[in-house]
């Protein structure tokens, strides 16, 4: 069964086509990336299928669900980091997770979430105080309170220095490897490409490319080969300032 | 279903963020007491003295000093008599415009001569207590004429207060200043709450949970009403160590500590929520808020206002709550009290289901 089902999606506002008749689904398990350019139609689209907007037409199904009339229900089984997460200012990542619990009447044990986004040395930081890494971090913590299915993170990463980026890949992977799906938004080409199963590229609230990472440079690529005779840029800066690398899934120390 | 451990877990966080803003803090408790502290210094015990009268007596006769003795002897008035060498207006200037009496050098010899003689009162047109100074001379000098012909007054006269106890300023000044501290504190804070998180999106955020918006709502409504009692605490304490405001502490100001709060909560929230920016939920907030503050009988009695403005101040919500403080705390009137919190209940009523109705977790 899939965990999304989309439909003939359209959600016009006056006479934007935010999302213009689009399909797709996403299967149980797999990390699914929806990418596109800002003013695609990507978080309009995530927002209904979060049932946070109400579609204009189409069919939506997400854990067998209509979002929209079945919100209040959908939400106790979904994990979501919307876009431009906030907490309360003056809350610690411990009691936001601690209130997420009491919300979903949930019986997590608050410092095994924190330690699975790797937020221990800032647990009593007031979130006012926090880097925006460690901001979107507590979102993904209170994402996992309720042990959600399926999770939607919308642009989790942006803004966020590189070290920073790489151990949230480190905790969406080892979120898949639990068996949860995931459906990512991003305009981070590479993050779609290390992370997802299958990525689908809208443009003007329309999908335009469908399929895995691989099937899509293999249809839309040029065919040229290039041979990595070094690590980019990026990696270079990760080992620098001696930052958790993520490699293959696990987390470990830069040397 | 409303649950009781979600609206408490959110009254929880919001505690956090309130006692850990400095700035919350301080309007919500400390401002107020300082604002007691202020006009309490400023005005008790202003009007119990009496009033300070500077005298110059150029009588040669002896009627001159037999008059400034009735005068001091009413102790309405304190007299304090300048040399003849000084002018009395250059003195009276020289105290910022205080009251004068002037008696003039023949005024013992046309009194005994049958000749008319004027005894002339200065005061300052913005001094209202120059009134009294003149209606006491007035009646002094009645008091002589009817002495000089051997007449005897046929009209008596006997005083006797409409309220069983005298009131202070002070008295009035505490329900007031709860009833400010009421208003203020959620409206300023409902309105930016819910334009601000609004406009961050973070009641969408709060959608995604299984907090309902009834839920949070009343969880703002449990923190300011616990705000008001503290707050109610807190000005008696003040009023009564302080200035010896005359207040009585009883269960009746109770619906008032809820009401009130739950009233102001809910049209903090209706404004920040029909507004379409922060900014401008700051603004309709602020024209809702000062007329109120100023106009309800907050500072200062309406009675001493326009009558214009006396009826604008029945339109106002906060009147209601402040009248009904008064009639509970000082007069003992509760009968009137009955009415206040009849309209505080349909008002509050009205309001709540209109800010839960436009307010949205979620948009279409």
């Amino acid at each position: 069964m899939s965990a999304i089902e989309v439909t003939s999606l359209k959600k016009h506002y006056g006479q934007l086509k935010a999302v213009d008749d689009i399909s797709f689904s996403v299967q149980n398990g797999d990390i699914f990336s929806l990418l596109g350019p800002n003013g695609a139609g990507k978080t309009t689209t995530v927002e209904i299928l979060e049932g946070l907007r109400e579609r204009d037409t189409g069919d939506v199904k997400v854990l067998g669900m209509d979002p929209w009339k079945e919100g209040y229900t959908l939400h106790r089984r979904i994990g979501v980091i919307p876009q431009g997460f906030r907490f309360f200012d003056k809350s610690t990542p411990i009691e936001a997770v601690k209130y997420y619990a009491e919300l979903f009447e949930a019986k997590v044990d608050p410092d095994t979430i924190i330690k699975e986004v790797t937020l221990e040395d800032s647990k009593n930081t007031i979130f006012e105080n926090l880097s925006g890494g460690q901001k979107q971090k507590v979102g993904l913590a209170l994402a996992l309170v309720n042990s959600p299915e399926l999770l939607f993170l919308d642009e989790p990463t942006t803004g966020l220095d590189p070290q920073a980026r790489r151990t949230m890949w480190a905790v969406i992977r080892s979120l898949k490897r639990e068996g949860r799906s995931i459906l990512l938004t991003t305009h981070y080409l590479e993050e779609a490409q290390i992370l997802a199963d299958k990525v689908a590229i809208m443009n003007k609230g329309k999908i335009i490319a469908a399929g895995s990472p691989q099937e899509l440079i293999d249809r839309y690529g040029s065919g040229k080969r290039q041979v990595m005779v070094s690590d980019t840029l990026e990696d270079v800066f990760v080992k620098l300032v001696g930052a958790p690398i993520e490699d293959e899934g696990e987390i470990v120390k830069a040397s | 279903m409303t649950s009781i451990k979600r609206i408490l877990a959110d009254l929880s966080v919001f505690r956090h963020e309130y006692l850990r803003n400095r700035t919350g803090f301080f309007f919500a408790l400390v401002f107020p007491v300082i604002l007691i502290v202020i006009f309490g210094a400023i005005f008790s015990g202003g009007s119990s003295g009496p009033i300070t009268v500077y005298a110059q007596n150029r009588d040669t006769g002896q009627f001159g000093t037999n008059f400034l003795h009735v005068m001091n002897s009413t102790n309405v008035t304190q007299i304090i008599v300048i040399p003849n060498n000084e002018s009395l207006t250059d003195y009276l200037q020289s105290k910022s415009g205080g009251i004068g009496l002037y008696i003039p050098a023949n005024f013992s010899s046309d009194i005994l001569s049958g000749s008319k003689v004027n005894i002339t009162v200065f005061s300052n047109p913005t001094d209202t207590s120059g009134i009294g100074v003149f209606e006491l001379v007035t009646g002094v000098a009645n008091y002589f004429n009817l002495e000089r012909v051997g007449a005897t007054p046929v009209i008596g006269l006997q005083s006797q207060s409409v309220v069983s106890k005298s009131y202070t300023y002070i008295d009035y000044l505490v329900p007031g200043l709860i009833g400010f501290s009421i208003l203020t504190s959620p409206m300023f804070s409902m309105v930016n709450i819910s334009s601000e998180y609004k406009k961050s999106k973070f009641f969408k955020q709060l959608s995604l949970t299984p907090l309902t918006k009834g839920e949070w709502l009343t969880s703002k409504v449990i923190w300011y009403v616990l705000l008001s009692i503290i707050s109610f605490f807190l000005m008696t304490f003040f009023g009564r160590v302080l200035f010896q405001a005359q207040i009585t502490i009883n269960a009746a100001v109770v619906p008032f500590l809820v009401i009130g709060p739950l009233f102001f909560v809910s049209l903090g929230m209706l404004v920040g929520t029909v507004t379409k920016s922060v900014e401008s939920a700051g603004v309709v907030g602020n024209i809702i808020t000062f007329p109120m503050m100023f106009l309800s009988g907050t500072f200062f009695p309406i009675s001493e206002m326009p009558t214009y403005l006396q009826e604008f101040a029945h339109v106002l919500p906060l009147f209601y709550l402040i009248e009904g403080l008064n009639n509970v705390m000082v007069y003992g009137n509760y009968s009137q009290a009955l009415v206040d919190i009849a309209v505080l209940i349909v008002l509050s009523a009205v309001v709540f289901v209109l800010a839960v109705r436009f307010f949205k977790w979620r948009e279409d």
